[in-house]
């Protein structure tokens, strides 16, 4: 008798655990998509191996669209994690920035020449260029936030309405296009592996990131500033070069993030590429929990996050809904979020649980 | 209502929950007089305000105005200007952006039209009849901060104000203004207004003030002619201490022996800082335990942040075991063993959402370096170590900070800068708003540590803690050091008159 | 370095200095014609008939102008972001490059770019600068169809003459002189003809739409909707809008190889979305090309699109002709010499290309 009490409360406080932790309320979604998908079709889970045209060795399958396209906008939650925390604010620039990021590595790699026979640098090269000039970007931003005090979202609307602009004219508005199947791989398939390249370059973001935060302080001092900047200063900590390190930080994932979404194609759109990922980013951050305003974060739970954003769209591709009404369910999504997350709404609950409590000790 | 009195409140109760913060008090304004209203934090003197001008309801009491039969009842700002009682608040409340016609007239027009041309004229007119430097169609954010402190209370003067309230007019301004603005003052004393001047500046109030109220704990402490109320008095009635009742506690001082085996651990020359205090001399020997005192805003705080580089150093030599080191932000006097414990601690000192644990180790976490963190388990070795040391009430180490009571909040705060064992520890109002138990607590400790060799800078409001802990104290007045007190003179009688100045 | 810099710098300067006097000059030509725009409304006895003779006013005036002095043709060219899409930046260039001093011509440029503001705004205001400025012809390819009357009514008082291009805009014929636009119809009638005439026994379609509403995508949709309304052969496995988006499209194609649908065409409404379709075929082993499992159709012709039809790994690519520059010319002296243009709106010839039939030199010409 007493040891099944005992069950019961410790697998109530596992659940109540369960609840309060941040991961909790993306997983849950990622399980409710799931569980509709099972119902609605369960070939939703089927992975088959097949071969490509170039006779290599390639998964494909639902859950590998999701891992494989979701992976630009989980090395995105990444660093937009880091800038929500340490600036209070989100940076609205990054599809401009992939932009930039992606017209660099082509500029590198053709030379000026917008069909080059041959790549006129080494990809590595043409990406490490790429990493420098975006984290510039980032750095402009975070000097715009941190010394200059200009609110995020408005400091970054500077490279969000100009950064498209920039990225045609760094490549003199040509098209380049790369013929060389090995620039493909990064957003396709390496030869004789069958897991699509982005996925590796995640997960080896994550694991980077992973290790960032295990072996440095970039978490005490990002989320010290994001909750008091008055505080932190006199700790010893200066708050305007955290914020503007977080902005750098975001600005190698997108580095990383254009190299993927240029390889996908080997080409370039300035107009399209990563349209609207901001938001998408944005609020991966938000469905791991993250509050918007700063402080506290969860790196797991945003990139969790990013992956329910791309099951989200999976989905509704696969169910041949009009990808121009994504947004209004991203819409429903964000609405369910605030409404949830709502002080007073997560008050009533609160009462509702407690009256249960009350009612359940009184029988 | 008897002679030339324009406002009476009668025994005024204001009641917050937990807090009885105003008990009875009597305030009694009469026409062209300056009257200050005293009192340290806490007193309830802008209680007693908000409660003249209608933001707050009153438990109990009245209140009478000139012209109007019996208590008037006044429940809203509006209210309260309606009856001719106008305050101009330290921040200036007006539109930059305006003129200093709109600004005159703002809101105070009724219906939609507007003489222009009128409107400017009678603006230069009140402008000229009060000799205030401006013109009706300047923009306001072109005047000086005087000035538009001035058009503020030309605005409230020709709203036929009766009572005039001016609440720390002058803290913004410099000494040139302040005179301007006092001239002004007296110009509308003799045109028989009532102000109400509140103040932290002992100097102003003995200079254009004719009666004082003070105010003490929510209570009324009396009402004097300033002619018959001397500075040192003055202090004496705000702190509650008798000048005479003094050498009780001296005997419990214990006077740090300065003598031959004295080591300096700091010397500051001429430091000056941004925050507006004038340039000081201090120094501090190992073990000894030292304090700034003054009365609330006289740069006590200020100095110092100066020290710890809070603040942009401005000026000034510092020299730490006799050589010159330049601290210019907080990380250099940490680096240097220099802890601060900030005054203001929901502001500058707890990182509210992060744990208990966190909030220990920042300060050591951040001198040792972004690549070095301290592991969990020695993270939360140091937290156990604290917060048995320290008897810190908190759930756990991971709970958040800002669930924490205030005196365990302040402990956490303490145990950061006690874990970066400092050679020298600077305490600004450690025992603000902390139970009686913690204090006690605290002073201890003070005193420990000095004992093993660390050197204390000590400040509170209450000059008791000081004596009992301080060995030399450093006295503030109007933001400059004006005197430092050791050995016998270390009792509240020469304490309050040194606070006090002029006379003693 | 510096001496290159000031070189480069005094011969901008030259530049704008002529330019400014071309428009400064054109600009007494304006003004006279203006007066005389006027009176027609003053006429009050017969306006219907006073009106036309007021139009043509102007259209003396500035024929004589240039002509008399041997000025420069003074045009503002009003277009959208070169940045948008190869095809504009194709169309951009041949504008750039047929409006020169050497043609004749005095060119001013402005373009209304969506991802800094409201694009027609900014052209509408472009357009009322330009018509101050009193150019003697306004190019114009509208971002969006509507909002113009005002704008047009404006150049027609001022005596500027407006010829629209490559899009056409909600307003009254009379209100411009020509409008040289592709017939997206018809482009589409052309692929789905071509398709027609594989002869395929069943057609089983991934439709890859263009971003929804924009003429392109409505006349690129039309004829493949009406087609497979019509036949009982023809499916349609999916049709779902990529917004003009290689990535996106390569999501959708992925996503229906994924479900396990057997398809055999890929109508693709722009190269870009083609070649993500091709990008997720080539993952998952699934032949494209001529005489291969799936027929790839794109369009707009871009260069890499038309080498990859001679390379044979596509099937067809229709063309929207961005080079209007030699139509707007004819337009132009047709006018300058007092005539009409036979037709207020020209339709450009536009091809479509088969893999099996297209040569270097197509490629060469036809590539944007």
């Amino acid at each position: 008798m007493a040891n099944s009490e005992n069950a019961r409360t410790s697998s109530a406080g596992f659940l109540k655990n369960l609840v309060r932790n941040q991961c909790f309320i993306p997983i849950a979604a990622l399980l409710l998509l799931a569980v509709f998908n099972l119902i609605a079709d369960p070939s939703f889970f089927r992975i088959t191996l097949g071969y490509n045209s170039a006779g290599n060795p390639v998964l494909s399958g639902f859950i590998i669209d999701i891992i494989n396209n979701g992976s630009e906008l989980a090395i995105l939650a990444i660093g937009m994690t880091l800038v929500t925390a340490a600036s209070g604010g989100q940076d609205i620039s990054v599809g401009a920035a992939i932009a930039i990021a992606g017209s660099v590595i082509l500029r590198v790699l053709c030379g000026g020449n917008a069909r080059p026979e041959t790549l006129q640098a080494p990809i590595i090269v043409a990406f490490l260029v790429a990493c420098v000039v975006a984290m510039l970007f980032g750095a402009f931003n975070g000097i715009l936030v941190a010394y200059f005090k200009i609110q995020p979202m408005i400091a970054t609307l500077i490279l969000y309405t100009a950064g498209r602009s920039i990225a045609a004219w760094i490549n003199n508005n040509e098209l380049p296009v790369i013929s060389d199947p090995k620039f493909a791989y990064f957003g396709g398939f390496i030869p004789g592996i069958p897991i699509p390249t982005p996925c590796f370059i995640a997960v080896a973001c994550m694991i980077v990131i992973g290790i960032v935060l295990k072996m440095t302080n970039l978490r005490l001092y990002t989320q010290a500033v994001g909750i008091n900047q008055s505080s932190s200063k006199l700790n010893g900590l200066n708050p305007e070069l955290i914020k503007v390190l977080a902005f750098v930080i975001l600005g190698l994932c997108v580095a990383v993030a254009g190299l993927i979404k240029v390889s996908r194609v080997s080409s370039i759109n300035y107009s399209v590429i990563a349209k609207d990922i901001e938001m998408d980013a944005i609020l991966a951050v938000a469905l791991g929990g993250n509050a918007l305003s700063g402080g506290k974060f969860n790196m797991t739970a945003s990139i969790i996050g990013a992956f329910v954003i791309q099951c989200l769209t999976t989905t509704l591709y696969k169910f041949g809904v009009s990808s121009t009404a994504l947004p209004a369910y991203k819409a429903v999504v964000v609405i369910l979020l605030v409404v949830v997350s709502a002080p007073t709404v997560r008050e009533y609950l609160n009462k509702i649980t407690q009256k249960m409590k009350l009612s359940k000790e009184v029988a | 209502m008897e002679g030339n009195v324009v406002l009476k409140m009668r025994n005024i109760h204001k009641i917050f929950p937990g807090v009885h913060a105003l008990q009875g008090v009597d305030f009694t304004l009469r026409k062209g007089e300056i009257h200050a209203l005293m009192g340290e934090n806490g007193a309830g003197k802008s209680t007693l305000i908000k409660v003249l001008t209608g933001v707050y309801g009153k438990e109990d009491g009245e209140i009478f105005l000139d012209g109007t039969e019996g208590a008037v009842a006044i429940h809203s700002p509006q209210d309260a200007q309606n009856m001719g009682i106008s305050t101009v608040y330290q921040e200036i409340t007006l539109c930059p952006n305006l003129t200093v016609a709109e600004n005159m007239f703002i809101a105070r027009t009724k219906g939609a039209v507007q003489n222009w041309k009128k409107m400017n004229a009678d603006t230069d007119r009140i402008l000229e009849s009060l000799q205030i430097p401006a013109r009706a169609s300047q923009q306001l954010g072109t005047c000086s901060l005087a000035v538009q402190q001035m058009i503020a209370i030309a605005r409230a003067v020709d709203m036929e104000c009766k009572v005039l309230i001016l609440d720390e007019p002058t803290s913004s301004l410099d000494e040139q203004e302040v005179e301007k603005l006092f001239k002004l003052m007296r110009d509308l004393r003799a045109k028989g207004v009532g102000i109400i001047f509140v103040t932290h500046f002992l100097e102003q109030v003995y200079e254009v003030c004719d009666r004082i109220t003070v105010m003490r704990d929510g209570k009324l402490v009396g009402e004097y002619e300033i002619e018959k109320l001397p500075r040192v008095q003055l202090v004496s009635k705000m702190l509650g201490k008798e000048v005479d009742d003094l050498s009780d506690i001296k005997s419990e001082v214990k006077t740090f022996d300065a003598g031959k085996d004295a080591v300096p651990v700091l010397e500051a020359e001429g430091l000056v800082s941004n925050a507006g205090i004038k340039p000081f001399d201090f120094h501090i020997n190992k073990g000894e335990v030292n304090g700034f005192t003054g009365l609330l805003g006289s740069g006590r705080s200020e100095c110092v942040r100066a020290i710890f580089g809070a603040d942009r150093v401005t000026g000034g030599k510092v020299r730490m075991g006799g050589r010159d080191v330049k601290i210019a932000k907080p990380l250099d006097a940490m680096k240097n063993g220099i802890a601060y414990l900030p005054e203001d601690r929901k502001v500058d000192g707890i990182v509210g959402d992060l744990s208990v644990r966190d909030n220990i180790i920042l300060a050591q976490q951040v001198l040792k370096g972004f690549f070095k963190p301290f592991s969990r388990a020695e993270a939360n070795k140091v937290a156990d170590e604290y917060i048995k040391l320290l008897n810190i009430k908190t759930a756990s180490k991971d709970t958040p900070i800002k669930s924490l009571s205030g005196g365990n909040q302040q402990k956490v705060i303490l145990a950061r800068w006690l874990f970066t064992h400092p050679e020298y520890l600077i305490l600004d109002e450690p025992t603000r708003g902390i139970d009686v138990g913690t204090k006690v607590d605290i002073q201890k400790l003070v005193l420990k540590l000095a004992s093993e060799g660390m050197s204390v800078t000590f400040i509170s409001s209450e000059l008791d803690e000081m004596l009992r802990t301080c060995s030399r104290l450093i006295v503030m007045r109007d933001r400059k050091a004006v005197g430092e007190l050791t050995g016998d003179d270390l009792n509240q009688g020469t304490v309050m008159s040194t606070i006090a100045g002029g006379d003693k | 370095m510096k001496r290159k810099m000031a070189v480069l710098l005094t011969g901008a300067m030259v530049m704008a200095t002529l330019a400014g006097c071309g428009g400064g000059e054109a600009a007494p030509a304006a003004e006279t014609a203006a007066p005389a725009a006027d009176e027609a409304p003053a006429a009050e006895e017969a306006p219907a008939e006073e009106a036309p003779a007021a139009e043509e006013a102007p259209e003396e005036a500035e024929a004589e102008a240039p002509a008399a002095s041997g000025e420069l043709i003074t045009v503002g060219i009003i277009n959208n972001d070169p940045s948008e899409s190869g095809y504009r930046t194709a169309n951009d260039a041949d504008l750039k490059a047929a409006f020169t001093e050497e043609n004749g011509y005095s060119a001013s440029f402005a373009y209304g770019n969506p991802a800094v503001g409201n694009a027609n705004e900014d052209q509408v205001k472009a357009a009322q600068q330009f018509i101050q400025d009193g150019v003697d012809y306004l190019l114009l390819s509208a971002a969006d169809t509507a909002g113009w009357d005002t704008v047009l009514q404006d150049a027609q008082a001022a005596g500027v003459e407006v010829i629209l291009f490559d899009r056409t805009i909600d307003a009254d014929e009379s209100l411009y002189a020509a409008s040289i636009v592709s017939d997206m119809d018809k482009e589409g009638e052309t692929a789905v003809n071509w398709l027609a005439d594989q002869g395929l026994e069943t057609y089983n379609i991934i439709h890859l739409q263009g971003q929804m509403g924009s003429a392109a995508q409505q006349g690129r949709t039309k004829a493949l909707d009406e087609k497979v309304a019509a036949e009982a052969n023809w499916n349609m496995v999916e049709q779902q809008t990529a917004s003009w988006n290689a990535e996106n499209a390569q999501q959708i194609v992925q996503s229906v190889i994924s479900s396990g649908k057997e398809f055999n065409v890929i109508y693709a409404e722009n190269d870009d979305m083609a070649k993500g379709a091709v990008a997720a075929l080539d993952a998952a082993n699934i032949s494209h090309g001529v005489g291969k499992d799936v027929i790839v159709m794109g369009f707009d012709c871009n260069k890499w699109a038309l080498e990859e039809l001679l390379a044979g790994n596509w099937n067809y690519d229709g063309q929207c002709n961005p080079f209007q520059s030699s139509y707007i010319d004819d337009v132009i002296k047709t006018l300058e010499s007092g005539g009409t243009p036979a037709e207020k709106v020209i339709i450009m010839e536009e091809k479509g290309f088969d893999a099996e039939t297209i040569t270097q030199e197509d490629v060469d010409t036809y590539g944007i």
